[in-house]
């Protein structure tokens, strides 16, 4: 092991960069994930994320940089690796005319240890379709079979890749359920996401990435500390040009942080919306203008990542 | 370590056995449809008693003298309708009474208008006097293993184990490719030696049925000859499966999706349905493309399939097509290991 290495580290990258034909997808990334916590790469569609992934799971290889996971590398321990690891790539489809048992033992039999069959049945609280094919599993069904078929080797370091994207919110909030539990029997958990939300509901810690690259990296709740403000209050002026608003006047009220202005939509970062709020009214009367839109909201990591790209996720 | 049932190569195999055994379409082809074509070809050119061919004539006294041979039916009929009956097929053959003899008019290049040539002559001239040189008798012999059935079984055989290997190899792989199954196998520990390892020996499994099923209703129904060793047989099966499967799985290794994969196939496979002599002898192609038409490896297999069945050859006999064979088994096997994509 090389000096400076983190012995509790589940996964470090240092100075990763991959290049496709035309794109820089991953653009000089370090990152350390920490055993036994639940860590977040989130970012917009075409971020680098699911490249970055795929490097770590040894699917794809880098054109620079040092990939370690439990202390080993690809290069040398590749067999070793895969015994210890579990994956859930996005869009695998199974076999439609196995049945859930059929497709767990198949991978269950890859592995020299692990967790018995319908150990992992019950996990993914597939029970009632032990015997059921997979071609008749719904989304949200079929994304926990791939769970299962993750979890089946008993791994220490579990790769989920955007595992509730494309499913209903009840899948969604089942599949939540899921990873608590399997964070909470200890395991290492990465995962790659474009719902903040998510993120923000499952996550220890978080990197946000865009363009290849990590532009910022905490807790969730660090991370929204940083915008200035708990609440984002947002508000936009009927019939009157964007530019009348005095945004010096609005970041000078005690308790405001931060101002932006988003398409005639101004979005102000405040500490205490119970205080800040009626001076915001006040201030605005003032100056003699009509709100034709007020809302508030708890900051989000979504607030986070338009802080610091001015995009929001869905641009893309 | 682990116990057989729970080894991942078994659980690989009886994976595919499962898969295939599910799928209502791949039965049809790989066990019906073999079984029908046979049945189908041994229908059409089951053997029947000679033809009768039927001519005409212009005169009835020529009519009457075509009549007395046994295997000619003659009308009388002039010449404009009977050169219409000659085109649209009705007769083979049409006697017109010239004054200075008779002209047959008939076309030449169809085996049955020249054998009513024969025919219509020798009543004609016999009717008119001429006696026999040399006294002439037949023996009629009608054996199994000369008739068209005895020859279209050995080569529907290697059709059916062409067919089977390579859509089966092929499109289960190609299929896991496009539904990146196969990028999630890759990801487990599972050793890639035994997913490629695993089509074949499902494949040789569903070999055994289908070669057991397809020859036992061709030596039932039709009385199909076994002339040489079924042991040997059943290597030569064994061994055309084998080779095909590594073409197929060359023909797998880069598509990435089901549709490229079909054609692809078809591409490979079209020239030796046309060549390789499944339904007529492939000696029938001009010379200058022998050497390419030997050298197909439906060719060799059909080859050797009729040397055991039909002429009771050994494998020493057999020597050259069991190299060309294995030759494409080594060939495709070891190239689509160097270019498979495994994602």
């Amino acid at each position: 092991m090389k000096n400076g290495t983190n012995r509790d580290a589940a996964l470090s990258l240092r100075g990763l960069r991959k290049a496709y034909a035309d794109v820089l997808a991953v653009d000089g990334l370090d990152l350390e994930v920490v055993r036994g916590e639940c860590f977040g790469l989130l970012g917009p569609n075409g971020a680098g994320k699911t490249t970055t992934i795929e490097i770590c799971e040894g699917l794809t290889t880098a054109d620079a940089g040092e990939v370690e996971l439990l202390g080993l590398c690809w290069g040398a321990d590749a067999n070793a690796l895969r015994q210890r690891i579990g994956i859930q790539l996005q869009e695998t489809q199974f076999p439609d005319k196995l049945t859930v048992e059929e497709t767990l033992r198949l991978f269950r039999s890859f592995y020299h240890r692990g967790i018995a069959v319908d150990e992992s049945i019950r996990i993914a609280q597939l029970e009632e379709k032990h015997s059921g094919r997979v071609g008749g599993l719904s989304g949200g069904q079929k994304q926990r079979l791939a769970m299962a078929c993750a979890l089946v080797g008993d791994p220490e370091l579990l790769f989920l890749d955007e595992p509730t994207t494309g499913l209903d919110p009840q899948a969604r909030r089942h599949l939540w359920d899921l990873v608590d539990e399997l964070k909470r029997a200890g395991r290492t958990i990465i995962l790659t996401t474009h719902y903040m939300d998510e993120a923000e509901r499952l996550c220890d810690r978080v990197a946000i990435m865009d363009r290849g690259r990590i532009i910022a990296q905490g807790t969730p709740k660090a991370l929204i500390a940083s915008t200035g403000g708990d609440h984002i209050v947002e508000f936009a002026i009927a019939g009157q040009e964007s530019a009348w608003v005095d945004a010096a006047l609005l970041t000078a009220l005690s308790g405001v942080q931060s101002h932006r202005v988003d398409a005639g939509l101004h979005q102000l970062a405040v500490s205490e919306l119970h205080t800040s709020v009626p001076r915001i009214f006040a201030a605005l009367e003032e100056q003699g203008l009509q709100l034709s839109e007020f809302r508030t909201h708890s900051a989000t990591l979504e607030d986070v990542f338009v802080g610091l790209t001015g995009r929001t996720l869905r641009d893309e | 370590m682990n116990s057989f049932p729970t080894s991942s190569l078994w659980q690989l195999t009886s994976v595919r056995f499962r898969l295939f055994l599910r799928e209502p379409e791949a039965i049809f082809w790989t066990f019906a449809f073999p079984i029908l074509l046979a049945m189908g070809l041994g229908i059409a050119f089951r053997n029947r008693p000679a033809d009768v061919l039927q001519v005409g004539a212009t005169t009835p006294q020529l009519t009457q003298s075509l009549a007395a041979d046994k295997g000619l039916t003659a009308v009388t009929i002039d010449e404009p309708e009977g050169t219409h009956a000659l085109a649209t097929g009705r007769i083979l053959l049409l006697a017109i009474q010239e004054p200075g003899g008779v002209v047959y008019k008939y076309d030449d290049t169809n085996p049955d208008a020249r054998a009513a040539r024969l025919l219509a002559d020798r009543a004609i001239q016999s009717a008119a006097g001429r006696q026999d040189a040399v006294r002439a008798t037949n023996a009629l012999v009608h054996e199994t293993g000369s008739r068209y059935i005895d020859f279209v079984v050995p080569g529907l055989l290697g059709m059916n184990l062409m067919g089977s290997a390579m859509w089966g190899l092929c499109f289960s792989i190609v299929e896991a490719r496009q539904k990146k199954l196969l990028k999630r196998m890759v990801a487990s520990p599972m050793p890639r030696w035994q997913y490629l390892m695993s089509f074949l020996l499902a494949r040789l499994a569903m070999l055994v049925l289908e070669v057991i099923v397809f020859l036992g209703f061709a030596r039932l129904a039709f009385g199909v000859p076994f002339r040489g060793s079924l042991l040997e047989l059943g290597f030569l099966c064994v061994l055309t499966s084998l080779s095909f499967s590594a073409l197929g799985l060359l023909t797998a290794s880069r598509a990435k999706t089901t549709e490229a994969a079909s054609g692809l196939m078809n591409l490979v496979m079209l020239p030796m349905w046309i060549l390789s002599g499944i339904f007529f002898s492939a000696t029938r192609f001009p010379v200058a493309i022998q050497p390419l038409v030997r050298a197909l490896p439906l060719t060799a297999a059909i080859d050797a399939l009729r040397g055991n069945m039909l002429q009771g050859m050994n494998l020493g006999q057999l020597a050259a097509p069991v190299g060309i064979l294995t030759a494409w088994l080594a060939v495709s096997f070891a190239a689509s290991l160097r270019i498979f994509r495994w994602r």
